[in-house]
């Protein structure tokens, strides 16, 4: 059998198949791309430049505002109000207690205990727990903002009626420790995530692993320690950046406490809230917003480059 | 050292019985294989010894003690595992180390008696690699040093030698019979491969569907197989089976096939049994024990020629019977066989093996 030379070979391009022209592609892409212009790409540039104006809601600088240049910047970071309660540096120190305690702590820790406790139990109590760990995750804020409101409440809240029926004091834990209830309700909404990350982690080790670390002897400790952990170290910084950027710039603690009281549960993202849509500085605002957008972006390039080093492995 | 023992053991997963109703003993210093095809309850059985697996009824002791429900971490056992299960991110030292460590032994005298067992293995000079830096023959053998580290009651094998290279599982083959000389160990060593099994047990327990169709030595298996399953589980290539009909005549016994020739065979009060029952008998004849026959034969079978494989020292020469029943040959040659298209085998009535309709050996004479 011969075959005859193809007369003319075909021209190939780089790309060996086109569902659609360039410029078809480009119509449908127009739509989706004016949206995220419009709603996205504009506003953080926007952002910025408002945060370098004294631009506010009413009065003379909401039709006239002018270029003060870094002056928000610099009255945001004025060491004589920096610590002061309702101040920029308060919202972020209790930000960062409100981080470590919550989410590397509360969530992650949690998370992970729950995570290798699952892992032997028998499979109906796992299926219970992680029911109601994720039921904890996908309620929609505003709805678990409330339920923990009424939760807490002093005169008529069910936590108060539980301790009542145990003859232990009631306590307005809203008033009183409202740091506590908020870093409690963040563990209690997030360590669902970190429990699935986890356990899906620990199950992507193969059994034999751990058969063959009980049949040499190990206990439960010493399997969590030398081989559970290590295993899934790269599962677990993922989860803390991801968690402690969440934790971040999260808002919900407003629903339970308002920011209040005097200030003792406002958090950055609160803070920003405040200053730009109850006292409507848009300027000093959207200079507190990009700094937030600037510790995101850290904790952003962080999770990136360690991405890559584990990538080559 | 210690004994095994296996008291009525089963172990069913819903309807399915992986092991049902097996008794059996490996005594101190035994190296007891498990053969079966997959899925016939060997690792199963294997899994319970260790406590991976709990019996749904029966009992386990390991050196008198009963350890049907104790965790394996207290039964001071060792075990090798199939996949080898090597920790990735420990190196070669702490892997074989490890079982040391969880018993609390300082970290210089753990390292140097993992040196000590590695050297013994060839592999002392790979301490500082990790396992995915080393050969597939050099992970099998620290998964050994692993489980040699300590001493233990009963060494345990899942299939370890599976996952190598034929070339490979030989050499390992011959290293693990000669520790077995030098340790004197207890040992269960699961396997499909009934070579490994013949070459390495004091004694195979052949199983099928669950249960324990032979437990005797190589040899015994070899020589007698129980059944029919096990005479076309053992050797290579297995027993051939043909099916024939039986019939007494002038007190002795005459077998009836097509293409078969055989003279009549001296009869026994067992043939009688089985003939009693059904005159469907099966013959059996080892591959080693046919030879290729002139016409003046007294025991032979005739049929076509199927295939012709030359493999250096001998030829396996392999007859069609029809309907899939194909009779082989083991022809010891080193020269190239020259056959025609119909082969006459002949074999010796001494080579003979019989079983009666339900697949079970029936005694010769003086058995």
């Amino acid at each position: 059998m011969t075959t005859e030379p193809l007369a003319t070979p075909p021209k190939r391009k780089t790309r060996n198949f086109a569902l659609l022209s360039n410029r078809a592609g480009a119509a449908f892409m127009l739509p989706a791309g004016l949206l995220v212009s419009v709603f996205v790409i504009v506003p953080f540039f926007w952002v910025i430049f408002v945060s370098f104006t004294n631009r506010t809601l009413i009065g003379a600088t909401a039709l006239n505002p002018q270029f003060v240049g870094l002056g928000n910047y610099l009255a945001l970071f004025d060491p004589a109000t920096f610590f002061q309660r309702g101040q920029f540096g308060f919202s972020l120190i209790l930000t960062t207690q409100f981080v470590l305690a919550s989410a590397l702590l509360g969530q992650a820790l949690l998370g992970l205990l729950l995570a290798w406790l699952i892992q032997t139990v028998p499979p109906w109590i796992k299926r219970i727990t992680e029911t109601f760990v994720i039921a904890a995750w996908i309620l929609p804020e505003v709805v678990i903002g409330f339920a923990w409101f009424a939760f807490l409440d002093y005169d008529n809240g069910t936590f108060n009626m539980l301790l009542e029926s145990l003859g232990l004091p009631p306590g307005d834990f809203l008033l009183q420790q409202p740091f506590w209830v908020i870093v409690v309700f963040n563990t209690w909404r997030g360590a669902a995530f970190s429990m699935m990350l986890f356990n899906s982690a620990f199950s992507s080790i193969p059994p034999s692993y751990f058969q063959a670390a009980d049949v040499a002897g190990a206990s439960s400790w010493q399997k969590f320690r030398d081989i559970g952990l290590p295993l899934i170290r790269g599962h677990i910084v993922t989860d803390l950046i991801l968690i402690t950027m969440w934790t971040f710039n999260t808002f919900t603690p407003f629903l339970l406490t308002n920011g209040g009281p005097s200030y003792r549960t406002e958090l950055v993202s609160i803070y920003n809230y405040r200053v730009a849509f109850q006292d409507f500085q848009f300027g000093k605002g959207a200079a507190v917003g990009v700094i937030m957008m600037l510790i995101n972006l850290a904790f952003a390039l962080i999770y990136l480059s360690l991405g890559r080093k584990r990538a080559p492995k | 050292m210690a004994s095994v023992e296996f008291k009525n053991v089963t172990k069913s997963f819903g309807n399915f019985h992986a092991v049902s109703d097996v008794n059996f003993d490996i005594g101190d210093g035994e190296f007891v294989c498990l053969l079966g095809p997959s899925g016939c309850g060997k690792t199963t059985s294997l899994r319970m010894m260790a406590g991976l697996e709990t019996p749904t009824s029966g009992q386990i002791f390991i050196g008198g003690q009963e350890v049907t429900h104790l965790h394996p971490k207290d039964r001071n056992i060792a075990m090798v595992f199939q996949d080898y299960a090597l920790y990735p991110h420990m190196n070669l030292a702490d892997n074989i180390a490890y079982p040391l460590k969880v018993r609390g032994e300082p970290v210089d005298k753990r390292h140097a008696r993992a040196r000590e067992v590695a050297d013994v293995l060839k592999i002392g000079h790979l301490m500082d690699r990790l396992p995915s830096q080393i050969s597939g023959g050099q992970q099998q053998r620290t998964s050994l040093a692993r489980a040699l580290v300590y001493p233990a009651k009963v060494y345990l094998f899942d299939e370890p030698l599976s996952n190598l290279d034929a070339k490979l599982r030989l050499e390992a083959r011959g290293f693990l019979n000669h520790l077995q000389r030098d340790m004197g160990m207890t040992a269960v060593y699961v396997t499909h491969d009934q070579a490994e099994a013949m070459a390495l047990a004091t004694r195979i327990a052949v199983m099928d569907q669950g249960k324990i169709v032979q437990y005797a030595s190589p040899i015994e298996i070899y020589r007698r197989p129980a059944t029919t399953f096990v005479a076309n589980f053992v050797g290579n290539p297995p027993m051939n089976l043909v099916e024939v009909e039986g019939a007494q005549a002038d007190g002795r016994l005459a077998l009836k096939a097509e293409g078969l020739g055989i003279g009549a065979l001296p009869m026994t009060d067992a043939i009688g049994k089985a003939l009693a029952t059904s005159n469907r008998l099966t013959l059996g004849v080892r591959p080693e024990h046919l030879s290729l026959a002139g016409a003046g034969a007294q025991n032979t079978i005739v049929a076509p020629l199927f295939a012709n494989e030359n493999m250096g020292p001998e030829s396996l020469v392999t007859l069609d019977r029809g309907e899939g029943a194909r009779v082989t040959a083991r022809i010891f040659t080193d020269d190239h066989l020259d056959v025609s298209d119909t082969v006459t085998l002949g074999f010796s009535a001494e080579h003979v093996h019989l079983f009666d309709s339900a697949g079970n050996r029936i005694p010769a004479v003086g058995e």
